[in-house]
């Protein structure tokens, strides 16, 4: 039922409306908002909706993992493909990566309030529901366009330079602990390398942080060019 | 490299096939260099391309205590191993507390568990929570020491307030706040002052002045100063019982080889001024292929023993007790986590080091194996902890569990 409302709702014109400090989650970083389309009355409702429904908690009317999912693909999109800035497309992780992060988001060693308060009083069985049922969509498909052949050639040295296909494997798609990271959205690569590097993402151990002390940020820009193209 | 076209173009013709046939075209991408790279790419032969050498994360929720691998671990004959807590999550360094309570760290969550046996039964609690890497606890006349990324606390009286501990009090702030190896060992010395490490942010690399060394501090946060330099990581400390001496563990480079370097076991005999090396000299005696040009091993203080390639020596301890008997007093124990920057793992063990009357190295020998099976992990230990009883607990942050080791029989102690 809930994925059909969200269909509808998805699917509806978007109407401008900025500035809704009424939605925005208290205290969520301003960058995570930055870009988000604008929700419809429609969309709000639903937002509104499952927020105060506790988010991941579950409501009385719904009964299914795949209705319990139906909020997080607001923003991680139709089949777990995002169309949202800085907002990771989640199909086909890694059933244990996802709930390492799961996890790190209900503990708050990964802070980022609205999917703090979204896998809220979450019990450790619905964090496997909910990653094994992620897990199951369908890899994010980058777009059609192949990309310049100069920095998709850099990239890719640069990829086996720094090993990244020894632990994500040599498609990217990922392993165990280990994220998808091909056709991930560019900015979120991006984003997510740079934080790594900062040491503002502390991440579940410090294996990103050390092998992105050496690379600069020409290379995470052609590292990314490349991944979010590589299918 | 003639492959730039060619490579888009069958990027875009496999845009057309099956969805089978695209996942196999990508497979296939890296496979289709046929000239030699440029020297700056090299480095990464096809084994290696080709093997799955990441780092393992344990799982976030302890396993149950019905589910350990106990029935997989061996030990000589005349021992036995039980499991003393379950559902401890990343159990790493463990201290007992002087009234009994065994305490417990963890690296990957934010709190420092204690383990109380009450009437026989054991109870599990969170004795402090909201912090960052809380890798490195220590005990000191009942104040629980706790070490996190960037800086240290303490709670005193720790024992008496188990069921209503007070936020730590932090008495050492403003370390640095890198991740890589930012977590951190601590123990009390003889001269009653804490010892800690901050290890290198990098794989290899020339470190800041600030980073690998060991610094001593008093139990007040006062008095920092460096106690020894050269080190890449450390996570296991222990005070020779006669010597006096501080010998610890350290983790050496990886993605040089499959068998060199070796990890470390050191021991500081000139405090301030021991060099153990990082990162121009592994093992005592392997210059860096790239930091070690125009510096010699003989610069640098020699390691005690070698420990195994990749293995990941942590906890230490020396044994003062009895109660495994008398071949074993005054040995290490030392919990060897295991491999993963390797194609065959080693270590994923505890493993028992002799010395020799001058702290010398004599002997390594294995004491609880079994924590690899066909090359996957089925546990990792971490720490190891001599109890009063003379029994030795190991933690495994794998499966978020603590075991006790003991003998069986009558137990010679002379």
């Amino acid at each position: 039922m809930i994925l059909t409302v969200q269909f509808i709702v998805l699917a509806a014109p978007v109407v401008s409306r900025p500035n809704e400090p009424s939605i925005r989650g208290r205290g969520a970083p301003r960058i995570f908002w930055h870009g988000l389309k604008p929700m419809n009355a429609g969309r709000r409702t639903l937002w509104l909706a499952v927020t105060l429904l506790g988010f991941g908690a579950q409501p009385a009317w719904t009964t299914t993992i795949e209705e319990r999912l139906a909020p997080c693909l607001a923003c991680h999109g139709e089949n777990g493909q995002s169309a949202n800035p800085e907002i990771p497309s989640i199909g086909a992780q890694p059933s244990p990566y996802l709930l390492i992060q799961l996890f790190l988001f209900r503990e708050k060693l990964r802070r980022l309030d609205l999917m703090n308060d979204a896998v809220k009083g979450l019990s450790d069985d619905d964090l496997r529901a909910f990653a094994d049922t992620i897990a199951k969509l369908p890899p994010p498909r980058p777009s059609a366009d192949p990309g310049d052949p100069a920095r998709i050639e850099r990239g890719q040295a640069l990829i086996r330079q720094y090993r990244c296909n020894i632990c994500h494997d040599a498609d990217l798609a990922g392993r165990d602990n280990v994220p998808r990271i091909a056709g991930q959205r560019e900015d979120f690569l991006v984003k997510t390398m740079r934080e790594y590097k900062g040491n503002v993402r502390a991440g579940y151990d410090a294996s990103m942080a050390e092998v992105l002390q050496p690379v600069s940020d020409a290379d995470i820009l052609d590292l990314a060019y490349f991944v979010a193209r590589q299918r | 490299m003639h492959t730039l076209g060619t490579g888009v173009a069958r990027l875009a013709i496999s845009m057309s096939l099956t969805a089978t046939l695209m996942a196999a075209a990508a497979g296939n991408l890296f496979a289709q260099q046929a000239d030699p790279p440029p020297p700056w790419k090299q480095g990464q032969p096809a084994g290696v391309a080709n093997s799955q050498l990441a780092p393992v994360a344990p799982p976030p929720v302890p396993t149950p205590a019905d589910k350990l691998p106990l029935d997989k671990l061996s030990l000589k004959a005349g021992f036995k191993i039980e499991v003393y807590a379950a559902g401890v999550p990343n159990a790493r360094t463990l201290r007992l507390g002087d009234k009994g309570s065994v305490f417990v760290s963890s690296r990957l969550q934010d709190k420092v568990h204690a383990i109380i046996t009450k009437d026989g039964k054991r109870e599990v609690k969170v004795v402090a929570s909201g912090l960052h890497r809380p890798n490195g606890i220590a005990l000191h006349k009942g104040t629980l020491y706790i070490a996190e990324l960037s800086q240290i606390s303490k709670i005193d009286n720790i024992e008496d307030n188990l069921d209503n501990p007070p936020k730590p009090t932090v008495i050492l702030s403003d370390l640095p706040k890198d991740e890589p190896h930012g977590w951190k060992y601590l123990t009390v010395g003889p001269d009653e002052k804490l010892y800690f490490q901050i290890g290198v942010p990098c794989n290899i690399c020339v470190p800041s002045e600030r980073h690998g060394k060991i610094y001593r501090v008093g139990l007040d946060g006062q008095g920092l100063e460096v106690y020894a330099s050269g080190i890449r990581q450390i996570v296991g400390m222990d005070w020779h019982p006669k010597l006096k001496q501080l010998y610890f563990s350290e983790n050496s480079r990886d993605w040089l080889s499959e068998d060199v370097p070796e990890d470390k076991l050191n021991r500081v005999t000139q405090a301030g001024k021991d060099n153990f090396g990082y990162p121009y000299c592994h093992q005592g005696n392997f210059p860096d292929p790239e930091f070690g040009w125009g510096r010699s091993c003989s610069e640098f203080t020699k390691p005690v023993a070698l420990l195994g390639p990749h293995s990941a020596a942590l906890g230490l301890r020396f044994y003062t007790g009895n109660g495994l008997g008398k071949e074993y007093r005054n040995v290490i124990f030392l919990a060897r986590h295991g491999s993963w920057n390797r194609s065959v793992k080693v270590g994923g063990d505890v493993v028992v080091i002799k010395l020799n009357e001058d702290g010398t190295f004599r002997s390594m020998e294995p004491f609880v194996t079994g924590f690899i099976q066909h090359n996957n992990y089925v546990g990792r230990p971490v720490d190891v902890l001599p109890m009063k009883d003379g029994s030795l607990l190991i933690s495994d942050d794998f499966n978020g569990a603590v075991y006790r080791v003991s003998r069986t029989g009558r137990v010679a102690t002379k």
